[in-house]
């Protein structure tokens, strides 16, 4: 093969709590590849393992409840679940950043702004004095944080949510890393201010080149933001895709349903279609395929065995038994 | 029967530091609402957070007093009602919360949080009580068994479900809702949603509903009221607005609404800043400081509420008269 290898390969990753109630298999088997520079969106609801793969991804997962089992992730041909504890800690914040959904609890409210992105430059460059806080100004005005010399020496409560998730950014990219991780980073905000944060994200995204993994339950933010598109159900993977591929083409009835369910604000719809049922309990899942209860699609065999991943296009797949059916 | 805000205004003290008594400032939350609802209409109200949504929410609940302006129900002065008249009116108009998590006390069975909200002096029978909230729990699509059971039992969709049958169980006319799916899943939504316009057809409900999801809103008003800063920048019939809006806060606002799908690209208003301070709020225009149109006079002079086309009414200097 002459093609260069992704920047990360994740295969069969599974992370598993073990709690007084059982194995909650929180990520169970998920795999997926991201090219540098792409964007992936992880969508699904809660519950559904998104965040819990974004932990695993930089090894953050709270333990002793939650382990990683099985599974590799490959960085750049490395693998980070065969990192000590002391590596990992240089691979984050230099090579992964993580950007969370709450500025509010990510950012230290007893130190400066200053203090806080100069740490990362500290820690992974070794910059001290001049060129420290000329890399600090820097990695604040890539993220068009206004008039960066003052906020230098503000804190966390005199800046506004867009701004702090801003800042949180800029620590985030300020070693300019290979791959971004965005937790819900405008579940918080307002719409107007989820807008500039997006806009601005975009920007340093095309000159830096940085991939981004973007965690989000708003297929508005997929539809504008992502190249490509993983729907995640009960800690697995169910349909991954371009994002045109699986807005145009959902192949999944969870996908689907969950299209069609949403209200839009580009037109009045009549009446929305419903999923019925619960997101099932993690703790207590069925033997076959985890979303058949709601499934309007239910066959017998969707409650005997997991369905296999059935391919629907070039890099568009599902794992569904009705798909596998007609493909047969 | 309708509800009806003339000029509502809701300021809040700001006291300065240690000296006692002193106010250093006022908040105006809600600062010359002027909105009506008639019976069976949905009148949505949108807006980010800090624009005065959920404190209009609370003045027409009566759980805030207005500092100006007045609230008439059934043409009655809110200031002026007697104890039946409050008494009617907390029948008349219920309400249902964003979260149902924190709206339904841990400690009750569903069946008193249901019943909570009917009169108890008048003498019905305990049986009845119960064969009403029966009634409404199977109106909202859950078992009559579930009135013995406690809201932990719940999952965060039926939670809602409850609290809308709360809010059903004195025959309101009137319903607020604040914010009522933001807090659910994605998947959940949708059956909420459907649950409102559904008893909305079946009983004549009348509903304001408070969010800051332009597409949920766009689902259920058939009117919209866009507000900034304490005041309602725009209002008419919820799809004139949607397609073409006037303020241009409502054209950035729905601009940043991302449509669901990815080939639906069009034209992004991003705008600079901020949310203006509600302590100190600039002169003229409320939105001027943001706004990509604004005129020399809007910096001094506050545009007036004006209608610009039949039922579309805005307040900005781009429809100005004297232009």
């Amino acid at each position: 093969m002459s093609e260069p290898a992704p920047l990360l390969v994740v295969e069969d990753l599974k992370t598993h709590f073990f709690t007084r109630r059982g194995i909650t298999k929180a990520v169970d088997g998920v795999s997926f590849t991201l090219e540098a520079g792409e964007t992936l969106a992880l969508v699904g609801e809660s519950g559904s393992g998104k965040s819990v793969t974004c932990l695993s991804l930089v090894r953050m997962v709270p333990e002793p409840a939650g382990r990683i089992v099985g599974g590799r992730i490959l960085l750049d041909g490395e693998d980070l679940l065969h990192k000590s504890t002391a590596e990992m800690r240089h691979v984050r914040g230099k090579q992964i950043a993580v950007v969370l959904q709450d500025p509010m609890t990510s950012l230290n409210p007893a130190l400066t702004i200053g203090t806080q992105v100069g740490e990362v430059l500290r820690l992974h460059q070794g910059l001290r004095g001049a060129p420290l806080r000329a890399r600090v100004l820097e990695a604040l005005s890539r993220l068009r944080i206004p008039a960066a010399e003052t906020r230098l020496r503000h804190y966390q409560h005199q800046l506004s949510g867009g701004m702090r998730q801003r800042v949180s950014s800029a620590i985030g990219m300020s070693c300019a890393p290979r791959l971004l991780i965005a937790d819900e980073p405008t579940t918080a905000l307002d719409v107007t201010i989820q807008a500039q944060y997006l806009e601005v994200l975009k920007e340093v995204q095309r000159s830096t080149g940085v991939a981004v993994i973007l965690v989000t339950h708003d297929f508005g933010i997929v539809a504008a933001n992502a190249d490509r598109v993983a729907v995640m159900y009960a800690g697995k993977i169910v349909e991954m895709g371009s994002t045109l591929q699986v807005f145009n083409n959902p192949g999944h009835p969870y996908t689907q349903a969950l299209l069609a369910c949403l209200p839009d604000v580009e037109l009045r719809r009549q009446r929305l279609v419903e999923i019925g049922g619960q997101p099932p309990d993690l703790a207590q899942l069925p033997p076959g395929c985890p979303f058949a209860p709601r499934c309007p699609k239910r066959r017998p065999v969707c409650d005997e065995a997991y369905p296999p991943s059935v391919p629907l296009g070039s890099g568009h797949a599902a794992s569904c038994w009705v798909l596998a059916a007609t493909e047969a | 029967m309708t509800l009806e805000g003339i000029e509502l205004k809701k300021h809040f003290p700001v006291s300065g530091g240690f000296s006692v008594g002193g106010v250093r400032g006022w908040i105006k939350a809600v600062d010359g609402v002027s909105v009506q609802v008639a019976e069976g209409e949905t009148l949505g109200i949108v807006g980010e957070s800090g624009s005065g949504k959920t404190t209009l929410a609370k003045l027409f609940l009566l759980l805030e007093r207005p500092t100006g302006g007045s609230l008439l129900f059934d043409g009655m002065e809110s200031r002026a009602f007697g104890r039946a008249d409050f008494a009617r009116y907390r029948r008349s108009v219920q309400a249902v919360f964003q979260d149902p998590y924190s709206s339904l006390s841990p400690r009750m069975r569903v069946e008193q949080i249901v019943a909570e909200p009917l009169p108890s002096e008048n003498g019905e029978s305990r049986a009845m009580v119960r064969e009403r909230v029966a009634e409404v729990l199977e109106r909202v699509g859950l078992r009559r068994e579930s009135a013995a059971l406690y809201p932990h039992e719940f999952s965060g969709g039926q939670r809602q479900r409850i609290a809308i049958a709360r809010a059903l169980v004195t025959y309101p006319k009137f319903i607020i809702l604040d914010e009522p799916v933001s807090a659910l899943d994605v998947s959940i939504r949708a059956q909420i949603l459907n649950l409102l316009k559904d008893l909305q057809e079946q009983l004549g409900l009348a509903y304001v509903m408070i969010s800051h999801d332009l597409a949920a809103a766009r689902y259920l008003a058939t009117r919209l009221a866009v507000m900034y800063s304490g005041k309602i920048v725009e209002t008419g019939p919820c799809d004139a607005v949607y397609t073409e809006p006037l303020h241009p806060y409502t054209q950035a606002l729905l601009s940043a609404a991302l449509p669901l799908h990815p080939a639906a690209r069009r034209q992004r208003i991003i705008l600079p800043g901020e949310v203006p301070n509600p302590m100190n709020l600039p002169a003229g225009c409320r939105f001027h400081p943001r706004c990509p149109q604004a005129l020399p006079h809007c910096r001094t002079e506050e545009p007036e509420w004006q209608q610009v086309k039949p039922g579309r009414f805005t307040a900005c200097h781009l429809y100005g008269a004297g232009r």
